[in-house]
């Protein structure tokens, strides 16, 4: 995926050296040592921390194991723990309050964030000043900022509320944003939204601006309406880089747990459990660490999934 | 990023457009850092302001500033009886005063300090694994043949796609065993397999662009690939290892999931500590804003710092600018 390209003909020295001279002379050690060198700490810390993780995950979801219980006897339940699994109606439940975080999230994200990119992308004075200011959310410690939520979301006295109840004409505390099994899922994805549209824009920016200024001119020259140049240019050409930010921010709200856990843990009831949060429930607070890491692989395989799907795009826009 | 080419008039977008689009931006961004302005608000409210309705907004019209945040911040109290309030001397500094006015008494200092220490701690340790492995390991993945270089790359890259819950599990029992468990150490290595995926990724694309025949003419010149290496490379990707550094360094900071779960006191860092700062009857509100708020701020001077190489870093490399 990397072919790399040379800058072709450009040999200069690093100051203060000057070529020929001396020989070439061919000490130390050579290159297929280095190699090896160079990489084997990096392999060998993600074979420890990651790989040897996951075969021990594979092998404890085939057991009946509790972190818990680290003595009982272990016994074999073959697939028992993915039959279980697959087949429970309240797992299918999480992973349909999960479907529809990361379907609306990126769907808002994808909308906002392509729009303000377009408009940064008027290129008006001062439009560095408001991008770097649009950007902080997304810099912040999802948990610390979603902890903080929380107060922006307590009824009557939260500012979130106050703000809702007087443009929109209701009392602040008739309604309870983490409290309501109806509004709870909206307030997750407002929170999310608030965070990681920037980044959508960001990506969408980089796509507008990969945009050769000639292709509009040739359309300006054939008399393109603008609503045509948008829908002919810039969206296809933009859309390569849409897709990468849609893939990033599936995997990452498909993952989701940090600012989640801090808003609402889950709750009221089961209603923002997204899969991350019964997988958390599972292994960390029932101690079903068998049936748990089954969930885990499930859910890794999904995840690795979309991941080659993803990098198959990524090398597309890195082709362009 | 900015750098408008404005030779091409007819692209030009008109004097019109670009105010609605400049109105439409501000307004964004400005409703966007409410809620971060609301936090630096409540960290100087006094508890019962904080939690007022309709909420106080500006400072010394609304509500009179009061540091009663940041001094619950880094403070344990207990409530006394007020005989034995007036038994004592007089109170030192403006956090006494403050807390006797409440009718308590400071006892001690809060865990708030422990807990940023770990987290930096934790964070620059783990950040400077992730650079010497992933520097070491991009230069060889961007100047070597290696077997099976894309599988590796990929395998690489994937680590980062886990639900670090799924990781979880296994580390948990891995580090009871190794007595790794709530240590600074086991900490800093599981930040430093997450990061050093990114850290091969962008630090890849940074060597890439570098000429090969800087180190060519190097090594020409009587220099080991070693010394091309440390005396060419490293200096050319200097302003590369910077930014990589500061993405480590930001997610590290940032992390929770894996802190939530694997820390509890020793190595605890901030951001599970911050959401359980709790006064009496809840949570203390100026407090948690008041650690949220310095939790916050280096990272809002990292954003500034990073803004050129800002699009890199959250594609993976991807996306180049």
């Amino acid at each position: 995926m990397t072919s790399h390209t040379d800058p072709a003909g450009l040999v200069s020295l690093p100051e203060g050296h000057q070529r020929a001279s001396l020989p070439r002379v061919q000490t130390g050690l050579s290159d297929r040592a280095i190699a090896w060198l160079f990489i084997g700490p990096t392999m060998a810390l993600l074979l420890a921390i990651n790989l040897f993780p996951l075969l021990w995950t594979i092998f404890l979801s085939f057991t009946n194991y509790r972190a818990n219980r680290p003595n009982a006897p272990l016994w074999n339940v073959g697939f028992d723990h993915y039959v279980a699994i697959l087949t429970d109606p309240d797992i299918w439940l999480r992973m349909q309050a999960t479907a529809h975080f990361v379907f609306w999230t990126i769907a808002l994200q994808t909308v906002i964030g392509f729009g303000l990119a377009y408009l940064v992308d008027r290129k008006f004075r001062g439009h560095g000043f408001w991008t770097t200011l649009i950007l902080v959310p997304m810099m912040l410690s999802p948990a610390v900022v979603g902890n903080f939520w929380t107060f922006l979301y307590q009824p009557q006295i939260g500012l979130f509320n106050y703000v809702v109840g007087f443009f929109g004409g209701i009392a602040p505390g008739s309604f309870q944003m983490l409290g309501d099994v109806t509004l709870s899922p909206w307030a997750i994805i407002i929170v999310d939204t608030w965070m990681w549209t920037p980044y959508v824009m960001l990506i969408c920016l980089a796509g507008l601006r990969s945009i050769p200024d000639y292709i509009y001119e040739a359309a300006e020259v054939d008399r393109a309406s603008n609503i045509r140049q948008f829908v002919s240019i810039t969206l296809p050409m933009c859309m390569p880089f849409i897709m990468l930010a849609i893939l990033f921010r599936g995997i990452e709200n498909f993952k989701m747990f940090d600012m989640v856990n801090l808003l609402t843990a889950g709750g009221p009831g089961s209603t923002t459990e997204l899969a991350s949060i019964t997988l958390k429930r599972a292994a960390f607070e029932a101690w079903r660490t068998g049936y748990s890491s089954a969930f885990a692989i499930i859910l890794f395989v999904a995840v690795f999934g979309l991941a080659n799907i993803y990098v198959k795009t990524l090398n597309k826009v890195k082709a362009r | 990023m900015s750098a408008a080419n404005s030779a091409h008039s007819v692209v030009e977008p008109s004097g019109y457009a670009k105010l609605i689009a400049s109105c439409l931006v501000a307004l964004y961004a400005v409703i966007s850092l409410v809620p971060l302005v609301w936090i630096g608000l409540t960290s100087v409210k006094s508890s019962t302001d904080s939690i007022s309705y309709p909420p106080k907004v500006i400072p010394y019209v609304d509500f009179q500033p009061s540091i009663e945040g940041y001094c619950n911040l880094f403070s344990t109290r207990s409530r006394q009886t007020t005989e034995y309030i007036q038994s004592l001397p007089a109170p030192q500094g403006a956090c006494e005063s403050i807390a006797r006015s409440r009718g308590m008494v400071v006892v001690g200092p809060s865990n708030y300090v422990p807990r940023y220490i770990n987290s930096l701690i934790i964070a620059f340790g783990s950040t400077f694994l992730s650079i010497a492995l992933g520097t070491a390991a991009a230069y060889a993945f961007s100047r070597f043949k290696v077997p099976l270089k894309d599988d590796l790359l990929f395998f690489i890259l994937s680590t980062r796609m886990m639900p670090p819950i799924a990781v979880a599990i296994p580390i948990y029992l891995m580090y009871r065993e190794l007595g790794l468990s709530d240590t600074r150490l086991g900490m800093i290595l599981l930040y430093t397999s997450v990061n050093v995926s990114l850290a091969v990724w962008l630090l890849k694309g940074f060597i890439d662009e570098i000429p090969r025949e800087y180190e060519e003419a190097a090594m020409i010149d009587g220099y080991t690939r070693l010394q091309a290496f440390r005396k060419v490379v490293l200096p050319q990707a200097v302003t590369g290892i910077v930014a990589t550094a500061i993405f480590c360094l930001i997610f590290a900071w940032n992390e929770y999931a894996f802190a939530v779960l694997l820390t509890s006191g020793a190595a605890q860092t901030a951001p599970p500590f911050i959401p359980i700062i709790i006064g009496e009857g809840g949570q203390d509100w100026p407090a948690v804003a008041a650690g949220t708020v310095l939790f916050l701020v280096p990272i809002l001077v990292f954003t500034v710092l990073l803004r050129q190489h800002l699009l890199r870093g959250i594609t993976f490399g991807a996306v180049r600018k």
